[in-house]
């Protein structure tokens, strides 16, 4: 029982670390690098947008990146302390 | 008041605050003085991790680099915070959970082996000790422009002030200085950078202004239009518009970014926090504390860039600004009028340009070209020192910890008390002090190609053993030690051989895939990687009380006893 809540936490882990290091990829290497000078193209005021993500919107993604992993983690945290706590209080509630 | 009284009461001030802390903060054992206790609240540790890492580089040189650049520079941008998202997601929690005091620590009892080990000290002892003369020269520099002393002078009373706390207090001292140091460097670049935001743009955020409208007096439009318009002008390349290839921006990037997450100082802040989830949450702050300055450093770029080209271009030789004589005498700025016109022509083509600027200038000689306070000039004196001493102390703590802990403890001596193992440690430190010293004063011509060394040998050598050591329970000595040194040999074979042995064919056409050698720990990481992997899979897997530390350093709960 226990060894399968670890196994899910750790699935739910690698989950959430790698598909937030699709997104760390996608906006520095993707938006940042390769297609910078198609996004270019488009501008919003006075920054054409490949070079604002490349020098500026990429940093700030990164910093949303890491609280949402503090997030999401914090739920799994939770979810898992729930299961493996000896004294579940699941099934005994005094409710009708 | 003149700039020179305002810089002694800045540097008076603060390099007070810094002793007070360190008495304060006394270590008395061995924990105290690797880990702080390991009882750091997540707030404070990411202000002291963001101090570590900005570095007299961050704070000095960045911005001046990304103005001679421009788009090129975000590789400095991208990959010096970007690697934050690594280590935040890959190592930092399992790092802390594993509850150790160094990496060398961690590699060793990971791979269950002493060469392991041993491999580790060693590239932990390189890498920062490469990092740490840089830093040395960089307080040098602040002090022999600032103070108008010897670049000796200011070497020595940087070495002294880090000395004091380091040997005092170790991480518990370095820790609570880095958080006032942060306070003071994220200041001191700030103030300037919104000064000179509101004077160009009208928009206090830098930030803003950036993408923002000039104002009348700097002939209005957008910042960047202006800025690519002036360059086209005069024939410099396109502000907006890269000049590298984007392979080599690419493997750069990556290359910073690996090494980011690999460097051993970055790594050992998260060792302070209480827990697995204060690691997480410091590693947030720290990067918010980074990126206040990195995504001001671009403006200011910017801003600092089209200031000088306005102010010195097709100006009178003899009616420059005060501060165009007072950095000449620094040899940062020269001018040499080749055709006799008495007028400072600053062009692209180097036949008929007749100015040379340090880059460094950008940010030290920002606030005067743009005609700021004596106060603000003063304060950049201060913010550079202390960019250079919190990253001074946080890399001779790694020196220190590397050689009493893993060398003596762990290897050697491993008999001796915990007083033995902390006035080992304090011997370290000083020696280690003694030595960045030497070099701050006699920098080795090549400190600028040695810090792609740093970035390299880490990406290529700890990054991987790391993150397999967490991610793959299967992986084994055997393919982590070898791992490293093919990753490391070939990193440092190759940055060696374009620097040092053949400088004449580093260049596009010389390099491997067009990877220059400032991105080559991209194909180190891969190499070592691959090597690991396959070397694993064909020796035996790691013993079974190994595979359960692996098991559990992923889960949740108390972090185990340093």
């Amino acid at each position: 029982m226990s060894d399968n809540n670890a196994h899910s936490y750790w699935k739910g882990n690698l989950k959430i670390v790698f598909s937030l290091l699709g997104i760390w990829f996608f906006i520095s290497f993707v938006c940042g690098i390769l297609l910078v000078d198609l996004l270019d193209s488009i501008r919003i005021g006075g920054f054409k947008l490949g070079f604002w993500i490349a020098q500026q919107g990429s940093i700030f993604v990164f910093v949303i990146l890491i609280f949402i992993y503090i997030r999401l983690m914090d739920k799994l945290d939770a979810e898992y302390e729930d299961s493996t706590s000896p004294k579940s209080t699941v099934g005994e509630g005094e409710s009708e | 008041m003149s700039v020179q009284i305002w810089t002694f009461i800045f540097i008076f001030l603060t390099f007070g605050l810094y002793i007070g802390i360190a008495i304060w903060s006394r270590a008395s054992s061995t924990n105290e003085f690797y880990v702080a206790g390991g009882g750091v609240p997540p707030l404070a540790n990411g202000m002291a991790t963001a101090a570590d890492w900005m570095s007299a580089a961050s704070f000095i040189s960045m911005a001046g680099l990304i103005s001679f650049l421009g788009r090129d520079g975000t590789f400095y941008l991208m990959g010096w915070t970007g690697g934050y998202v690594l280590l935040a997601l890959l190592l930092a929690p399992y790092l802390r959970k594993f509850g150790k005091f160094t990496v060398p620590d961690f590699i060793g009892d990971r791979y269950y082996s002493q060469s392991a080990r041993l491999i580790a000290v060693f590239c932990a002892i390189v890498i920062s000790f490469v990092y740490v003369c840089g830093q040395m020269q960089g307080a040098g520099i602040v002090f022999s422009r600032f103070l108008e002393v010897d670049l000796t002078v200011g070497v020595v009373i940087g070495m002294t002030i880090v000395f004091f706390y380091a040997v005092l207090g170790g991480m518990k001292g370095i820790t609570y200085t880095q958080v006032a140091q942060y306070c003071v460097l994220i200041f001191a670049f700030m103030v300037p950078a919104i000064f000179i935001s509101l004077l160009m743009t009208n928009n206090p955020i830098p930030q803003l202004g950036f993408g923002s409208e000039l104002t009348e007096a700097f002939g209005g439009g957008y910042l960047l239009d202006r800025l690519d318009g002036l360059s086209q002008e005069l024939g410099f390349a396109v502000y907006t518009e890269g000049q590298k290839t984007t392979q080599d921006v690419f493997f750069i990037t990556a290359a910073l970014m690996f090494g980011t997450a690999g460097l051993p100082h970055v790594i050992i802040r998260f060792f302070t926090v209480p827990n697995v989830r204060d690691a997480r949450r410091s590693a947030g702050y720290a990067l918010v504390f980074i990126a206040i300055l990195y995504t001001t450093a671009p403006a200011v770029a910017a801003f600092a860039r089209t200031n000088l080209i306005d102010t010195v271009n097709n100006a009178e030789y003899s009616e420059v600004p005060e501060w165009f004589t007072t950095w000449e005498s620094t040899n940062l700025i020269a001018f040499n009028d080749k055709n006799n016109d008495g007028r400072i022509q600053y062009v692209g083509d180097p036949v008929l340009n007749e100015l040379e600027v340090n880059r460094d200038i950008m940010v030290l000689a920002n606030p005067e070209i743009a005609g700021l306070p004596n106060w603000v000039v003063a304060l950049v004196a201060a913010g550079g020192l202390a960019a250079a001493l919190s990253t001074a102390a946080g890399l001779l703590l790694v020196i220190s910890t590397a050689v009493s802990h893993d060398l003596m403890k762990r290897s050697l001596r491993p008999d001796i008390t915990e007083r033995q193992e902390l006035l080992y440690a304090r011997i370290a430190i000083f020696v280690a002090v003694l030595i960045a010293g030497y070099y701050g004063i006699n920098p080795p011509a090549y400190v600028a190609q040695v810090v792609a060394f740093a970035f390299g040998l880490a990406a290529a050598s700890f990054f991987p053993a790391i993150v397999l050591g967490i991610f793959q329970k299967r992986m084994n000595k055997e393919g982590a030690i070898a791992g490293m040194i093919c990753g490391f040999l070939f990193t440092a074979g190759y940055i060696i051989y374009f620097k040092f042995v053949n400088p004449a064919a580093d260049n596009a056409q010389g390099w491997l895939f067009g990877i220059s050698p400032e991105g080559i720990g991209t194909l180190g990481t891969l190499i070592n990687l691959t090597v690991a992997i396959t070397v694993g899979r064909m020796t035996d897997e790691p013993p079974q009380e190994v595979q359960k530390i692996v098991e559990t350093i992923r889960l949740p709960g108390e972090a185990m006893e340093h």
